[in-house]
C-alpha cells in the first residue's frame, strides 16, 4: 500500500515541477480526469442509493395500495367461509401472533441465559464466547427452509402432527441466533466498570447479571426481542411443513394453525381472482404488523433507557 | 451454604448446559440431515445425485443437477446485480453522504431488511414478473415473465440491504487516521476512497458479498413465487428455473410413500446447508482476521 500511496501522492508534485514545460491544456486535462472519475462514481453512488430507496417505496406502495383495496372490517374480524371466498383472515392473524409470540418467548428463554453466560459468567473475549459467537453466526445463516425441514423431522420423530407447537419450535430455532447476536452486541458494549462495581459490592454473578447488567442493557434487549419477533412472524418457509394450515383459530398447542405468510402463499396460489384479492389484504396486514413492530421497538428502546448508566 | 451463592453456582451450571445444548443443535441439525439423506446416496451414488439431470422419483431417479443449476444461476445473477450497487451505496453512506442523508437512509435499510420474504414475492409477482414479460416481448422472446431474470431481480433487492449494512460495518473499521494521512498528502477524496479505504477494506467487502451470497442461496419463498419452477437447466435469462429451496418447499411433506423421495429431498436440504455454512464460515473467518 505504501508504494501506491507514494505513486499518486507524487503525482501533483511532479506536475508542479514540470508545469512550465507542459501546456496549459494538458495540465487542465490531468485535473479533469481526476475530477471526472470522482464525478462519475459519485453519480453512480447517488443513483444506486436512489434505486434502493425507490425499491422500498415501490414495495410499500404496491402492497399497501393493493391491500387496502380489498381490506375491510370483516377481513380482520371473521374466519374464512365458503372455501376462502368470503369472511376474513382472523385465523391467520391470530395464528401468526401466537406462532410469533410463542417462538419469541421460547427463544428468549434460551438466549437470555446464553448471552449472560457469554458476557457475565465467563470473560467476554475468552474462548467459550468466541466459539459461541461463531456457532451463532453459522446458525444465523442457515436458510429458514432447512429449519422447516428439520422441524418436520423432529415433529414426525416424536409423533406430533403439524400444529401450533411444532411451528413454534421451528420458528424459535430461526429466531434464536438473531436474538442472541443482537443481545450479545448490546452486552459487549456494556461498560465493564459497572460489572466490576457490582462484584466489588459483594454481588454474585447471578445478581450482577439479572439486577445490574439486565437493567443496563434493557433497551438493546427489548429491541433484539422485537426484531426477532418481526422476523419470526414474517417467515414462511419454517412454518410451511410444521404449522398445518387450518381455517379455525388454534385453541391449543396441538391444533393446526394458519399464519399470515401462509395465507398469502396459499391464497395467491389459487386461480380465483377473489381469493387472490384476500392474499393481497393478508400481505398488507403482515407488512403493517412488521412496520408497527419496528416502530414500537424504537419507542420501547427510548422508554426503557431510564436506567441506563452512561 | 448461603442461598445467594447456591443460586449463583446453580445458574452457572444450568447456563453452561444450555449454552452447550444450543451449540449441539447446530451439530444435530447437520448430522440428522446427513443420516436422512444417506439412503439415496447409497442407493444411487453421490455423483448420480449431484451431476445427472434425470429427476423421476417414481422410477428411483434423483438427479439434482437442474435444481442445483437453477439455484446457482439465480443466486449468481442476483449477486451480479446487487453486489456492485450495494458496495457503491455502502461507500456513499460511509464516505460521502451528508449527515441528513445518512439519518434518512438508515431507517430505509432497516425497513427493507425487515420486510418478510413473502411480501417481496407478492411485489415480484405484481411488478417484476409483468415487467420482465414486457421486456422480453420487446426483444421478441415472448417469455411469461416467470423467469431467471425475475428471480434474480427480486433476490437482488432482498439481499442488497444486508450487503450494504455489513459493508458499512466493514468500512467503519478503517481507521480515520489513514484517510487523514492520504488527504494530507494531497490526494483527492476519491483517490483516498479508491486507494486507501477500499484497499484496506477489500477483504471485508468480499466477505460482505459472500454473506449476501449465502443469504440469497437459501432464500425460498420469494424466489419460488417468481422463478417459474420448471425443472430444466435455464439457457437464457428469460427461461424459467427451479432452485433447490423451491423444490424442497413444493415437494417436501407430500408423496412420502415413494421410496427414497423423502431422502432425496433431505439431501437437497443438506446440500443447501453445506454450501451456506461453508460460505458463512469463510466470510466470518475473513472478517475476524481483518478486525484483529
Amino acid at each position: 500500500m505504501r508504494s501506491r500511496l507514494r505513486n499518486y501522492a507524487a503525482q501533483p508534485a511532479r506536475s508542479v515541477m514540470t508545469g512550465k514545460q507542459e501546456s496549459g491544456v494538458m495540465k487542465l486535462k490531468r485535473i479533469d480526469t481526476r475530477k471526472l472519475e470522482e464525478g462519475i462514481f459519485k453519480a453512480l453512488m447517488i443513483l444506486s442509493t436512489c434505486v434502493v430507496v425507490s425499491a422500498l417505496l415501490v414495495i410499500l406502495g404496491v402492497i399497501l395500495f393493493r391491500g387496502f383495496n380489498s381490506l375491510s372490517i370483516e377481513m380482520v374480524t371473521a374466519r374464512p367461509r365458503s372455501g376462502y371466498r368470503e369472511g376474513g383472515i382472523l385465523n391467520a392473524i391470530v395464528g401468526s401472533l401466537l406462532v410469533g409470540g410463542g417462538a419469541t418467548a421460547l427463544a428468549l428463554a434460551m438466549s437470555l441465559p446464553l448471552v449472560f453466560y457469554m458476557n457475565v459468567y465467563v470473560r467476554r473475549e475468552s474462548l467459550t464466547p468466541r466459539v459461541m459467537r461463531f456457532v451463532m453466526d453459522l446458525m444465523w445463516g442457515v436458510p429458514s427452509i432447512v429449519y422447516g425441514a428439520f422441524g418436520f423431522i423432529i415433529m414426525s420423530t416424536f409423533g406430533m402432527r403439524a400444529s401450533l407447537g411444532a411451528a413454534i419450535i421451528a420458528v424459535s430455532l430461526l429466531e434464536l441466533p438473531i436474538m442472541v447476536r443482537a443481545m450479545d452486541e448490546v452486552m459487549r458494549m456494556a461498560p465493564i466498570e459497572i460489572e466490576e462495581a457490582s462484584y466489588s459490592m459483594g454481588a454474585t454473578g447471578f445478581e450482577t447479571a439479572f439486577k445490574v447488567i439486565l437493567r443496563q442493557t434493557l433497551p438493546g434487549l427489548a429491541t433484539a426481542v422485537l426484531m426477532a419477533f418481526g422476523r419470526g412472524i414474517g417467515d414462511t418457509a419454517a412454518v410451511l411443513f410444521t404449522a398445518g394450515f387450518s381455517d379455525s383459530v388454534p385453541t391449543s398447542l396441538s391444533s393446526p394453525a394458519a399464519t399470515l405468510p401462509l395465507a398469502v402463499f396459499f391464497q395467491l396460489g389459487t386461480p380465483f381472482m377473489d381469493v387472490q384479492e384476500r392474499a393481497y389484504a393478508a400481505a398488507a396486514i403482515l407488512t403493517f404488523i412488521v412496520l408497527a413492530v419496528s416502530i414500537v421497538s424504537r419507542l420501547v428502546a427510548r422508554a426503557t433507557s431510564r436506567h441506563v448508566v452512561r | 451454604m448461603d442461598s445467594r451463592l447456591l443460586t449463583d453456582r446453580m445458574s452457572r451450571h444450568v447456563f453452561f448446559v444450555l449454552t452447550f445444548l444450543v451449540c449441539l443443535v447446530m451439530v444435530i441439525l447437520a448430522v440428522v440431515l446427513w443420516i436422512k439423506s444417506l439412503p439415496v446416496v447409497q442407493a444411487t451414488s453421490l455423483r448420480d445425485v449431484l451431476f445427472t439431470s434425470d429427476w423421476n422419483p417414481e422410477e428411483g431417479k434423483f438427479g439434482l443437477l437442474p435444481y442445483m443449476a437453477g439455484t446457482v444461476f439465480v443466486t449468481a445473477l442476483a449477486m451480479l446485480l446487487a453486489a456492485p450497487m450495494s458496495i457503491l451505496v455502502a461507500v456513499y453512506l460511509s464516505e460521502y453522504a451528508p449527515g441528513w442523508v445518512r439519518v434518512a437512509i438508515l431507517p430505509v435499510m432497516d425497513v427493507l431488511s425487515g420486510i418478510p420474504s413473502i411480501v417481496y414475492g407478492v411485489v415480484g409477482v405484481l411488478v417484476v414478473v409483468p415487467a420482465v414479460g414486457k421486456f422480453s416481448d420487446m426483444l421478441g422472446l415472448y417469455s411469461s415473465g416467470y423467469s431467471l431474470l425475475a428471480g434474480g431481480i427480486v433476490l437482488a433487492v432482498m439481499v442488497s440491504p444486508f450487503i450494504i449494512s455489513v459493508g458499512r460495518e466493514v468500512l467503519s473499521t478503517v481507521p480515520a487516521g489513514l484517510r487523514d494521512a492520504s488527504l494530507s498528502l494531497g490526494a483527492t477524496k476519491w483517490q483516498t476512497v479508491k486507494f486507501v479505504v477500499l484497499r484496506r477494506a477489500r477483504a471485508g467487502m468480499v466477505a460482505a458479498v459472500m454473506l449476501g451470497f449465502s443469504r440469497a442461496f437459501g432464500e425460498t419463498i420469494a424466489v419460488l413465487m417468481v422463478v417459474g419452477n420448471v425443472a430444466q437447466i435455464p439457457k437464457s435469462l428469460f427461461d424459467p428455473a427451479y432452485p433447490l429451496p423451491a423444490l424442497l418447499a413444493n415437494k417436501y411433506g407430500e408423496m412420502m410413500s415413494v421410496p427414497l423421495y423423502d431422502s432425496a429431498l433431505l439431501f437437497s436440504a443438506f446440500v443447501l446447508l453445506a454450501v451456506v455454512l461453508l460460505f458463512n464460515a469463510m466470510a466470518r473467518l475473513a472478517m475476524k482476521m481483518i478486525s484483529n
